[in-house]
């Protein structure tokens, strides 16, 4: 009999291949089959979390993958209160994605090969997160990258989404580099690759601080391509070519947050290493400012909520950092609900507007678009840090534990940290401002808004409800909610290193509520003296507005040289050698003459040549010492 | 006079006799054109294969005068060779037929150049690998010009004669400056010298040792000895590449493990650094120059350059664990490699057309479980999990981090991602491109289906169920250690 998690696994890579495979003699109806087993395994999901409340955990082993000598590796799956944590996350934004896609995706020719990608997606995510070793939640990894990667160029008829598909592929590439010396470091050390022994054996000592230390931050290297830290965030800006329910799902509830998860996941090995747990920190918090500076001055509105999405990201990784491991975990949790909440309703504003991204054309749509408009609004508050809403439970979990930690500068991390939240709520409300308030800038597209078909406002309501709740039912009181409870035994509680020195929680409570108003009084200040979206001539407004020239960096220090190289190969070995060869060949050498013709060329006595260097190399390396 | 034990002659002499066989067939029935002697072939791989699966696992031994190994090691790499072959016959019946180039000296061919390769893996003096060597190579040379007509085939072919020759005389060299220095050309025995420092002069034991290196690098494509690969993959007949890639090069690597390992194995610390240094070029150039590759024998070629250089870093590790991914990956890639080949061979066109990548637009909905099955040899031949490839990577990256070559490492997973750029590159011709042109009919005949499938299957296996095959793969490396 196959066990609850395992169908769960299972569901959506059925919905997968059947909509995949049949999805040509489906059609519409591939979209029910991927749904419904999306919903079922959401159920399920939440059943296992009220298992794991009753204290019933899994970590099991299907089969052996492969064993030979002291190396196993198994398929197995691990179900404890932080991957229930997650797979509710997973399978809850999951299904409300796929619900939604029905009707934003309803007249694409692709409709059956998304559902296929999109529950492909979804196997590979609960792959990851249900694993219960390394290796089998690199399985994962890979897998969500190769569904990201077909996701972003879906519509690859268009070159900007193809781009943006392999730039996602190949940043991620340098990430997962660092992943798997990671894992194979991890198994030099320790001889194991599953969980639970990892904990046991390098909690036990076995593992000396350095090895720890670059072990935990090769696994960060991963976590930074795949969850678009600096400097490996450029992919997620770009990824929002794809369709926006991917947006949603992958590029803000589910896949991006991997890296958080691997980090929680691997604590044992954070929490070995100061040093790693500050670098991650401190990556965190720069990411958070970086990315947050840029969607100030931003106008496209999916690439605000990107660039919002690797803030939130540096935020998660500060929490992880300083070791609240469960503050970072919830905010991830929360930020599955308001974030998804947004894409979903920025796609429902595109569909209204013809698919139009520049905010400096929308503007009155409120009036139109009352279900999308008011709930946009509520993940709106729900960002920016302003109670009860679920934002701010999570943020503030984060920033007191950043504050109360003993990473070096941690109270500069906290103030930074408060900086962003101002910012975070300035642009999110610039965000609102912009689209559902004042006068429509583009009346013709005014003309044509129109509310959303039910299938896309009904997910919006449901998230907009769970970014109301889901932060303060589980989260109150601050430090000692459910999800402490639910999460500390696995994850340990965060170290309050500097005691209860300093500011008093409530004067920090407060200090973060202020700014997540004072970001929104600003917005709405510019707002009423129309300065919101102009063009503006200060240096500071052009620097944000060319994202801090880092593509520019990056394609003049890495893509143009390696362009360089590779080209340069190609024209020595190709177009040279071979292509003029073989084009010579047609017109110039005929008949027999063609064995002269070769020798004439003078390929096959270089190659002998560079055979000669090699042995004369290689006489030289093995004689001589 | 000695006792013979017929047990050790035996999976080569089933080889031999096969070869006799067709070659009288080929006398009696010269307008079969291949088809009978195909069908013989088969048979006959099939009886191979049996015989070396019933001697699998006895107490290794040696005869017919020191020439000749029988141990799990040489067994092992049978089982590769002879899958190899036995794949590329199935590939090769419809692919004669559609190239109108049956003639059943093709088969006789491939036969030989299979004994020559078992020769190599159970070598067990120097002379047999030499002899081992020449016997497949002349039989690769006339298959690789096996189309006559066709210039390229005639280019790849001559160009592989000239340079092999080149590589023989230093493989020869090596081996007589093996033999000057240590007196004798066994294997057992020459480790023994150099164990108990009866060499008669070292560095000359060295320049051998050298020399040995060169030849073998050859054979296994490794940079810079690597330059044929390219012009003959691309030019030889496609069935014929595809067999190249697989058996020939387990089999240069089989007899390069063994003399290097178990032979000189003392003197790894002479040789180590300059495999190291063979390793991270093979490795890198393979991956670079398979970038830019528009066609896709081509691209293999580069490919299969690239893959020598992950084997190498298993005998640089030359660790157990190193070995036995060694061993083990070499098997996956056989069957990954022949099915990719088959699949090319699939869609190719008479006259060996349609072999650039984007030519293969659309294929994945066109011909569902053809490109369904090239995904999976590429994402395999890429190293993602859960497939062959990545175990195979996996055995032989974390054997040499083991053995301490945290650099070479990471040059290889560096390499490795790179990798899947290229291989992912025909995934999306196949399924994200719209195809260009007029849909051409894919006609498989039966063995040709049987053969992609088994390809897929044991590529599929192999990763899903790695256990038993890399217990086996273990069980060999004692010949060596």
């Amino acid at each position: 009999m196959l066990t609850t998690v395992e169908i769960i696994i299972l569901l959506p890579l059925f919905g997968a291949i059947v909509s995949g495979v049949f999805g040509h003699w489906l059609k519409k109806s591939s979209g029910y089959v991927a749904t419904a087993c999306v919903g079922a395994a959401w159920l399920l999901g939440l059943k296992t979390l009220v298992d794991v409340m009753g204290g019933v955990g899994v970590d099991e082993n299907v089969y052996t993958w492969v064993s030979a000598g002291s190396f196993t590796a198994s398929v197995g799956f691990l179900v404890d209160p932080l991957s229930a944590i997650m797979l509710v996350t997973v399978t809850t934004v999951s299904f409300f994605v796929h619900v939604y896609s029905f009707g934003y995706m309803h007249h694409d020719a692709g409709f059956a090969r998304f559902f296929a990608y999109l529950n492909l997606f979804v196997f590979s995510m609960l792959v990851l997160i249900l694993a219960n070793n390394y290796l089998l939640m690199f399985v994962g990894w890979e897998g969500v990258g190769v569904c990201s990667y077909l996701l972003i160029g879906f519509w690859y008829e268009r070159k900007s989404a193809s781009d943006a598909g392999k730039k996602a592929f190949i940043v991620n590439r340098i990430g997962d580099f660092g992943f798997l010396i990671g894992i194979f470091t991890m198994f030099g050390y320790l001889g194991t690759v599953q969980f639970s022994e990892v904990v046991a054996k390098a909690g036990g000592g076995a593992l000396p601080a350095s090895a720890a230390t670059g072990i935990a931050l090769l696994l960060f290297l991963g976590a930074c391509g795949k969850s678009a830290q600096f400097p490996l965030y450029v992919w997620l800006p770009d990824a929002m070519e794809g369709p926006t329910p991917v947006s949603a799902l992958i590029h803000a509830a589910t896949m991006v947050t991997a890296g958080v998860y691997v980090v929680a996941r691997s604590n044992v090995l954070y929490t070995l290493s100061p040093t790693a747990g500050a670098v991650v920190a401190w990556v965190g918090v720069f990411t958070a400012l970086l990315a947050a500076s840029i969607a100030l001055v931003n106008t496209d509105i999916k690439r605000v909520l990107a660039y919002s999405t690797v803030s939130q990201l540096g935020y998660m990784f500060i929490g992880v950092g300083v070791g609240a491991y469960t503050a970072g975990i919830f905010h991830l949790f929360t930020h599955a609900f308001f974030k998804g909440l947004m894409f979903l309703a920025a796609g429902s504003v595109m569909h209204a507007m013809s698919n139009e991204l520049d905010m400096r054309k929308y503007g009155g749509l409120l009036s139109k678009m009352k279900v999308t408009g008011y709930t946009f609004i509520i993940g709106t508050i729900a960002i920016a840090g302003i109670p009860p809403l679920s934002g701010f439970w999570s943020k503030d979990l984060i920033l007191a534990g950043a504050y109360h930690s003993h990473v070096p500068g941690h109270a500069a991390l906290w103030a930074l940290g408060v900086v962003g939240a101002v910012m975070t709520s300035f642009y999110m409300f610039r965000l609102i401002l912009m689209t559902f308030f004042g006068q429509p800038r583009d009346a013709h597209l005014y003309d044509h808004a129109h509310e959303s078909p039910p299938s896309m406002t009904v997910p919006l309501l449901v998230l907009a409800v769970g970014a109301i709740f889901v932060g303060g039912v589980t989260g109150y009181p601050l430090e000692h909610g459910w999800i402490n409870h639910f999460l500390d035994p696995v994850l340990g509680s965060p170290d309050h290193g500097s005691g209860g020195a300093g500011l008093s929680p409530s004067v920090l409570i407060g200090i973060s509520v202020a700014a997540g108003l004072g970001g929104f009084v600003l917005a709405l200040v510019m707002h009423r003296s129309g300065r919101l979206g102009a063009d503006s001539r200060q240096p500071i407004h052009k620097v944000l507005w060319n994202k801090w020239y880092v593509d520019e960096a990056y394609d003049v220090s890495i893509v143009r040289p390696i362009h360089r190289l590779s080209m340069a190969l190609w024209t020595i070995f190709d177009t040279i050698v071979v292509d003029g060869i073989a084009n010579g060949l047609g017109y110039t050498v005929k008949g027999i003459s063609w064995v002269s013709g070769r020798f004439q060329t003078g390929r096959t006595p270089t190659y002998a040549m560079w055979m000669l260097f090699g042995t004369i190399a290689m006489i030289y390396a093995v004689t001589l010492p | 006079m000695f006792e013979i034990d017929w047990n050790i002659l035996l999976p080569s002499l089933v080889v031999a006799g096969l070869v006799l066989v067709v070659l009288c067939v080929d006398i009696i029935r010269p307008d079969n054109k291949g088809g009978v002697s195909g069908y013989l072939s088969l048979l006959g791989v099939g009886v191979a294969i049996w015989v070396s699966l019933s001697l699998w696992g006895r107490s290794p031994t040696h005869g017919l005068g020191g020439m000749l190994f029988l141990d799990n090691y040489a067994l092992f790499f049978n089982l590769i060779i002879l899958a190899g072959t036995g794949l590329t016959i199935f590939v090769s019946t419809g692919f004669l037929e559609r190239e109108e180039g049956g003639r059943s000296e093709y088969y006789l061919l491939i036969l030989a150049a299979t004994l020559g390769m078992m020769l190599m893996a159970a070598g067990a003096d120097l002379i047999v690998i030499f002899l081992g060597i020449e016997l497949m190579s002349i039989a690769l040379y006339i298959l690789v010009g096996f189309f006559r007509r066709r210039t390229d085939s005639n280019e790849g072919s001559m160009k592989y004669l000239l340079l092999g020759a080149f590589a023989t005389g230093f493989l020869l060299y090596g081996i007589a400056l093996v033999y000057g220095s240590t007196g004798t050309t066994n294997l057992r025995e020459i480790e023994l010298a150099v164990a108990q420092g009866r060499v008669y002069t070292h560095p000359m034991l060295l320049g051998g040792v050298a020399l040995l290196i060169v030849g073998f690098a050859f054979k296994v494509s490794a940079v810079p000895f690597h330059m044929w690969a390219p012009d003959v993959y691309q030019g030889a007949p496609t069935a014929i590449t595809g067999f190249m890639s697989a058996g020939p090069k387990a089999a240069a690597f089989a007899a390069f493990f063994r003399v290097m390992v178990a032979s000189l194995g003392d003197l790894s610390g002479d040789w180590s650094g300059a495999i190291w240094m063979l390793a991270a070029l093979t490795m890198t150039v393979g991956n670079l120059g398979a970038l830019s590759q528009r066609n896709i024998k081509r691209m293999l070629a580069y490919s299969s350059v690239a893959h020598a250089g992950y084997v190498l870093v298993a005998l640089v590790a030359a660790n157990e664990r190193g070995i036995a991914g060694g061993v083990f990956y070499l098997l996956a890639y056989a069957f990954m490699n022949i099915g990719a080949f088959a699949v090319i061979v699939a869609l190719g066109r008479k006259g060996d057309e349609n072999l650039e990548i984007s030519g293969y637009a659309g294929v994945g909905f066109r011909h569902p479980g053809i490109g369904l099955a090239m995904t999976l040899f590429m994402v395999s031949l890429a190293g993602l999990p859960p497939t062959a490839g990545f175990f195979g990577k996996f055995q032989i990256f974390s054997a040499a981090v083991e053995a301490g070559y945290i650099w070479l490492t990471v040059i290889g997973v560096l390499n490795s991602l790179v990798s899947v750029y290229f291989y992912l590159g025909v995934v999306v011709s196949m399924y994200m491109r719209q195809p260009v042109g007029q849909a051409h009919a894919v006609s498989m005949t039966p063995f040709a289906r049987v053969a992609l499938l088994t390809a897929s299957l044991g590529t599929l296996y192999i990763g899903l169920a790695p256990t038993s095959l890399l217990q086996m793969a273990r069980q060999t490396v004692s010949a060596l250690l």
